[in-house]
């Protein structure tokens, strides 16, 4: 990577509350990285170079001409580093599904702060035979030492800052981001125009179902079914056969890329063009294709989703209408 | 509010313009009594009412979502009714795991000619409602933020 001073357009990527692959889909662009580093000057990019907050924040503002931040905002330092990219940055980008709308992370929102801090300390998964708890400031020798605080409902990045394009994908396919390294090259150089502000890049308008190259007909489910309890039909749609797909609610741009495997879409891509509310449309759009009148069937047959929420929320709920359970914004000393 | 005041919940009732709609009107002429507390919408058929609007009506405020439509086997458009139904149970089960109580969701069937018992309904609603209390979702609108939490609050 280039260092300063070279007068090209200036880069940066950052993550919050992520897990990295979206910096994993990014390198997976192979050559086309090299693109980035010929027309950009990286400044800014913790997975791949070493940089500090310090560097961003001597920058002048409006200094960096890309910001792709991917990651939700979990704690107060998320959020303030979303403040300062985005006083620093000409074009901030949510990038991926963590900070268009919360993505797995946000799932959190299902539970209150308390449970969340139980899970991780005390959890089966943990050892942690001292019952230690994490504190916000400890007094050392060397002086207090501080870490960032814990928000109880995780925020998407839209929710804390001004957002100027989305970018879905649970990551973001690696040649839906070539087409918009593409893009951004060429605009530098005068050759396009920038999509209106506010736009979803780099993925489709319509659903993964209008990808799918699976045959759909009539729908009409009596039982729903776990994928692996089944032996599915691999030229039919999966819901028809009974298994819960996302599809019909989700963002096409991935090429259905799980449907064609064999597995049912999950919803990475967010909400479909028009979709306010990605849960409240799968609700719909399941609950229709039940094939009962009688309330006690329907119930029963209902049984076959044993975590609805988690389910039409999965990579949703923090970017949904009501963003985050009760349980999560109460311990927000609002009641 | 007032402690000696009592709670009036906000409740948003759908209503189909074929039957339930009918029979708030009917409440009406027949000057039937039930409390101001429920503000009706009127949609063609309990079937176009897409889980969106209870979603967006709990995160706007209000306390309650009633859903009315045509008794099953007489819905205008034939069995949009059904549809209701399915949704409204899985919608139900969604709303539970957010938190949110199963009195604050209803649906009732109510056809044109049944005034009394959709008064007698919404009355007993506005009743359990109140007795659940406020809900107060704090994410009034789209553009409002959820407050700055309290940090002291969240450690275990």
């Amino acid at each position: 990577m280039s260092g300063n001073g070279s007068g090209k357009p200036k880069f940066a990527m950052c993550w919050a509350a992520s897990c990295g692959g979206c910096e994993i889909a990014v390198l997976n662009t192979h050559e086309k990285i090299l693109d980035v580093d010929a027309n950009f000057d990286v400044v800014f990019w913790p997975v791949a170079m070493d940089a500090k907050y310090k560097d961003v924040e001597a920058m002048p503002d409006g200094a960096i001409t890309l910001t792709l931040f991917n990651g939700s905002i979990r704690n107060s330092e998320n959020e303030e580093i979303a403040h300062l990219l985005r006083r620093k940055s000409q074009i901030l980008v949510a990038f991926g599904s963590c900070a268009c709308e919360g993505c797995i992370p946000g799932l959190a929102n299902l539970s209150s702060s308390k449970e969340l801090i139980e899970t991780a300390f005390t959890g089966i998964s943990t050892d942690n035979p001292q019952d230690l708890r994490p504190a916000y400031s400890w007094k050392a020798p060397e002086g207090e030492l501080h870490i960032p605080k814990f928000y109880p409902v995780l925020k998407t990045l839209d929710q804390v800052v001004n957002v100027d394009y989305y970018m879905p994908g649970c990551p973001p396919e690696s040649h839906q981001i070539s087409a918009v390294i593409d893009l951004v090259i060429q605009v530098l150089h005068g050759q396009g125009e920038l999509p209106p502000a506010g736009a979803v890049i780099g993925a489709g308008n319509s659903t993964v179902c209008d990808e799918c190259q699976r045959t759909r007909n009539v729908k009409q489910i009596k039982k729903f079914m776990r994928i692996q309890d089944i032996q599915a039909d691999p030229s039919l749609c999966l819901l028809e056969q009974g298994v819960l797909c996302n599809g019909p609610a989700t963002r096409s741009g991935c090429t259905a890329l799980c449907p064609s495997a064999g597995a049912a879409c999950i919803g990475c891509y967010g909400p479909a063009e028009g979709v306010l509310d990605y849960g409240a449309r799968l609700i719909s759009a399941v609950a229709s294709v039940i094939d009962s009148q009688d309330p006690d069937e329907i119930e029963s047959i209902l049984d076959g989703i044993p975590d609805p929420a988690g389910m039409f929320y999965r990579f949703n709920l923090a970017g949904s209408l009501l963003r985050s359970s009760k349980a999560a914004w109460k311990t927000n000393g609002n009641q | 509010m007032n402690n000696n005041e009592q709670f009036e919940p906000v409740i948003i009732g759908f209503t189909c313009n074929w039957c339930s709609y009918r029979a708030a009107d009917l409440a009406g002429t027949a000057r039937v009594k039930y409390p101001p507390n429920v503000r009706l919408i009127r949609l063609m058929c309990s079937g176009r009412l897409d889980p969106t609007f209870v979603f967006k009506a709990f995160a706007s405020g209000a306390d309650g979502v009633l859903i009315t439509g045509c008794h099953p086997g007489e819905c205008h458009y034939q069995e949009q009714n059904y549809k209701a139904m399915r949704r409204f149970l899985l919608l139900r089960r969604t709303l539970a795991q957010m938190g949110i109580e199963p009195e604050r969701i209803k649906l009732v069937w109510a056809s044109a000619a049944e005034g009394v018992k959709l008064a007698g309904e919404i009355t007993k609603m506005v009743a359990e409602v109140r007795a659940v209390g406020p809900l107060n979702w704090p994410v009034a609108g789209n553009g409002a933020h959820l407050d700055q939490p309290n940090p002291e609050e969240v450690t275990a």
